[in-house]
């Protein structure tokens, strides 16, 4: 036995079910889930892009409001968003040091990816009510 | 190869790029003179770079994605496996990018 413990809890008995960052492999996971979701989808969705290429706005927004091409486009939107926020914050929490500054920076990503999704899902709902 | 590190680049230019895609949808969803404004920048060239750049962003992620897929599943760990997992990724990428843009063009992009 050596060393003192400022904790009567063991190493393991501290890392044991969640773990250090309290959340487990649940970002690990979702990470995986929706690159998964976006494999599948991108061909649809490029499909969709390149229809609308060389499009006027008219044209543009009766393609957009169809059923079908919204529910890929929105199916693409939750899962990129919630893929970018993860990616992001991996990105922070590598290079971003200073405890501060690092949970002001991962506040400022999850706005940056929610305002992102929130603006484009309600730009497509809108062309979809046909409002 | 350690090509790590450009899956991250491209990935926050993909992050960053998304801003270009919320106008798109947006300007869609306001109306013809807020399209035409969109359609003016993705038009130029300086825009026509930015796109084309996501558009390579986004093949090359989804393909070393794809290329970490398979180290997650426990295959490809060999040298010479790796080496070849990312020069596919790499090569796929900008074959993909450039296959894409030509379908584009056919179908009337060039406008």
């Amino acid at each position: 036995m050596s060393g003192f413990r400022s904790s009567m809890r063991t190493p393991l008995g501290r890392v044991r079910n969640l773990g250090a960052s309290h959340s487990g492999t649940t970002d690990f996971w979702r990470q995986r889930l929706t690159a998964m979701a976006m494999t599948l989808l991108i061909v649809p969705v490029l499909f969709v892009i390149l229809t609308l290429v060389g499009r006027n706005h008219a044209g543009a927004a009766q393609i957009l409001g169809s059923l079908p091409i919204a529910i890929i486009l929105l199916l693409f939107i939750v899962a990129s968003a919630w893929h970018m926020k993860i990616g992001m914050q991996v990105v922070i929490e590598d290079y971003v040091h200073n405890e501060k500054l690092k949970l002001a920076s991962i506040m400022a990503n999850n706005f940056f990816c929610f305002v992102v999704a929130l603006a484009s899902i309600y730009a497509l709902l809108k062309l979809s009510s046909g409002v | 190869m350690a090509l790590s590190i450009v899956h991250r680049a491209t990935g926050i230019a993909l992050y960053l790029g998304t801003l270009l895609l919320a106008w798109w949808l947006i300007a869609a969803a306001s109306g013809p003179s807020a399209y035409a404004s969109l359609q003016a920048f993705t038009g130029s060239f300086i825009g026509k770079l930015i796109v084309f750049g996501y558009t390579w962003a986004l093949m090359h992620h989804l393909l070393s994605g794809i290329r970490h897929f398979v180290w997650d599943l426990g295959y490809g760990f060999k040298a010479n496996e790796r080496e070849a997992l990312t020069w596919a990724a790499l090569i796929g990428g900008i074959v993909l990018t450039v296959l894409i843009w030509i379908i584009a063009y056919a179908i009337g992009g060039g406008r």
